[in-house]
């Protein structure tokens, strides 16, 4: 008990001091993260506003798969992008594994069935009468669907910030495409689980702390953007 | 040439006929007020007519051009009409960019929206409103708001469904008020629907009676009022006293109904033995205590079966074998000492009476 207090201890004094590991470690954390979740909705919203708006067959299917792989393991998207980028995979030319372009890819693969999925129901959530409205005021297609997806805005960025929230707390990925390097791809999971097994609770207490207090951060913005 | 027109408009969903063969026209400056009971296939005209849908069969012209189908000129179409929709949305922003939005699609510079926009917020009273969100405002707030960004559009056609269901007294009196001013001042061509006869009235210069998918009557609100088609437009425009007969003698234009026992003289041109049925108008009767001599042919002994206020006049129910029906004022109840079961004389004269042929 006397240990954990005193890791907690040391812990706080490093996020204080303003640790240089630590910042960087939190700084690359929040980047991959962020980046990953971006580049999944910038391929997200089109493609749900398409399949939202379009009728086509299968369409129920198609959703009720993208909402299974809401909960794909990490390890396997891991597993499967690693695949892809080792030296003898198909892209393994690009010599991207073991890099933070890796793990964007591989985050980015692993939220996008998040986006995709919320951003359909932001969609659908919307009132009917909204898009007619809009083409009987003049609007085209196009027109229609950006009025859609801003009135549905608040219940899309909650649909990013899920995918972020993801994003940044899974492991698995990040270790197996990462391959958590020092100063390169190791981010505030991977320290975690690594100076755990080392025994040294400090530095793997203070990033805990701070992976709390984004996930605190991001559930404030969530709950305020719902309350909306 | 009209600037709008349908010929056989037909529309189908899942095997039930919602419009029959409709066929309208309507000149640039009409103005024209689809009436009918709810789910009579207002609405759906009207979405045909913005061309938000494509109709099961027919054609709809445009100025001319038939614009049914097409793909481009559809939406082309489109910009040069406004449609007000029925319990109306608002975008989820400030009043402002919600009266904005249309003309944004339009490519309209920001010099000209800003001058446009504060014009039209002025006309809908919403000037103080301008910078709250449209969400939080109140249903007749929000129907203003809806006025507003359509006629903001300055459209040829401007299609309004319902723009009053489902508001209170004071926000229908305003709402009326704009719409008689955008008459007045832009001489948009208007078409709407409406399920009140008294607003069809109070407003266009045209009225169109759809019931069941049908128009079945079309002509001035007075003529609609006063001599319905049939005896569904009798009952749906409020006429209470709808008495069946047969018609035992007819004289010139004057003819004898026979409704089982009781006779009814009345003005109409029918031959005897046809079935009708003679429809008063309850503002029509007159009341008195005593059988006095009058000009009137239609004088019948009742007994007072209720006597219903309805604001300043009071609906009073006779029955004088048949059941009537009589709209007197508050004060007549009073001299005449109107009460239940009371025995009262109900006049009424020939001419007031409209004569429909039943169908068999």
């Amino acid at each position: 008990m006397n240990e954990i207090w005193q890791g907690l201890l040391e812990a706080i004094k490093l996020i204080v001091s303003l640790d240089p590991e630590i910042l960087e470690i939190s700084g690359r954390s929040l980047w991959i993260a962020l980046s990953s979740c971006l580049l999944a909705s910038v391929i997200c919203l089109p493609i749900g506003g398409l399949i939202h708006f379009q009728r086509f067959a299968g369409k129920r299917t198609l959703i009720s798969l993208i909402q299974t792989f809401y909960s794909i393991p990490t390890v396997v998207i891991g597993l499967f992008v690693f695949v892809l980028l080792s030296r003898t995979g198909p892209l393994g030319g690009f010599n991207l594994l073991f890099t933070p372009t890796a793990m964007i890819i591989g985050q980015m693969l692993l939220v996008i069935p998040i986006v995709l999925g919320l951003t359909i129901s932001a969609l659908s959530g919307i009132d009917k009468v909204i898009p007619d409205t809009a083409r009987s005021l003049g609007a085209g297609s196009f027109q229609t669907a950006v009025v859609v997806l801003k009135e549905a805005r608040f219940a899309v960025t909650a649909a990013m910030i899920m995918a972020f929230s993801r994003a940044i707390s899974e492991v698995g990925l990040a270790l197996i495409v990462g391959g958590n390097i020092k100063g390169f791809t190791r981010v505030i999971t991977t320290t975690i689980s690594l100076e755990t097994a080392k025994g040294d609770l400090e530095l793997a207490l203070a990033l805990g702390i701070i992976l709390m207090f984004i996930a605190l951060v991001i559930n404030l913005v969530l709950n305020q953007l719902q309350t909306r | 040439m009209p600037l709008i027109e349908t010929v056989d408009l037909c529309q189908k969903h899942s095997g039930h006929d919602i419009l029959k063969k409709i066929a309208l026209q309507v000149e640039p400056g009409e103005v024209l007020s689809l009436i009918g009971p709810t789910g009579a296939g207002k609405t759906t005209l009207l979405r045909l007519l913005d061309l938000l849908d494509t109709p099961t069969s027919g054609q709809i012209y445009f100025a001319g051009a038939e614009v049914t189908r097409a793909g481009k000129a559809r939406s082309e179409t489109r910009r040069k009409m406004a449609f007000v929709l029925q319990k109306p949305v608002v975008f989820n922003a400030s009043v402002y960019d919600n009266v904005a939005y249309g003309l944004k699609w339009r490519g309209i510079t920001r010099n000209e929206l800003y001058q446009r926009v504060s014009g039209i917020l002025e006309t809908v009273s919403l000037s103080a409103l301008r910078d709250r969100n449209a969400r939080t405002l109140s249903g007749g707030e929000i129907q203003r708001i809806a006025i507003a960004r359509a006629i903001a559009l300055e459209p040829e056609l401007l299609l309004l469904d319902e723009p009053t269901a489902n508001l209170d007294p004071i926000s229908i009196s305003r709402i009326e008020k704009l719409i008689a001013n955008i008459i007045h001042q832009h001489k948009t061509t208007i078409i709407m629907t409406t399920h009140d006869m008294r607003q069809g009235q109070r407003l266009p210069n045209k009225v169109a009676v759809l019931i069941n998918g049908e128009i079945l009557q079309t002509g001035s609100s007075w003529d609609i009022f006063t001599s319905p088609h049939n005896q569904e437009i009798a009952e749906f425009i409020g006429t209470e006293n709808i008495i069946n007969g047969v018609i035992t003698a007819s004289e010139e234009n004057l003819v004898t109904i026979n409704t089982s026992g009781e006779i009814i003289e009345a003005i109409a041109d029918y031959p005897v033995g046809e079935e009708v049925c003679a429809c008063i108008r309850p503002e029509d009767i007159t009341l008195a205590n005593s059988q006095a001599p009058s000009s009137a042919r239609n004088s019948y002994a009742g007994k007072i079966m209720q006597v219903v206020p309805m604001g300043p006049l009071c609906r009073i129910e006779i029955d004088c074998d048949f059941p009537l029906f009589a709209l007197v004022t508050g004060r007549s109840v009073e001299e005449l000492d109107l009460v239940r079961g009371k025995t009262i004389y109900a006049t009424f004269k020939a001419t007031a009476i409209h004569i429909i042929r039943r169908e068999r």
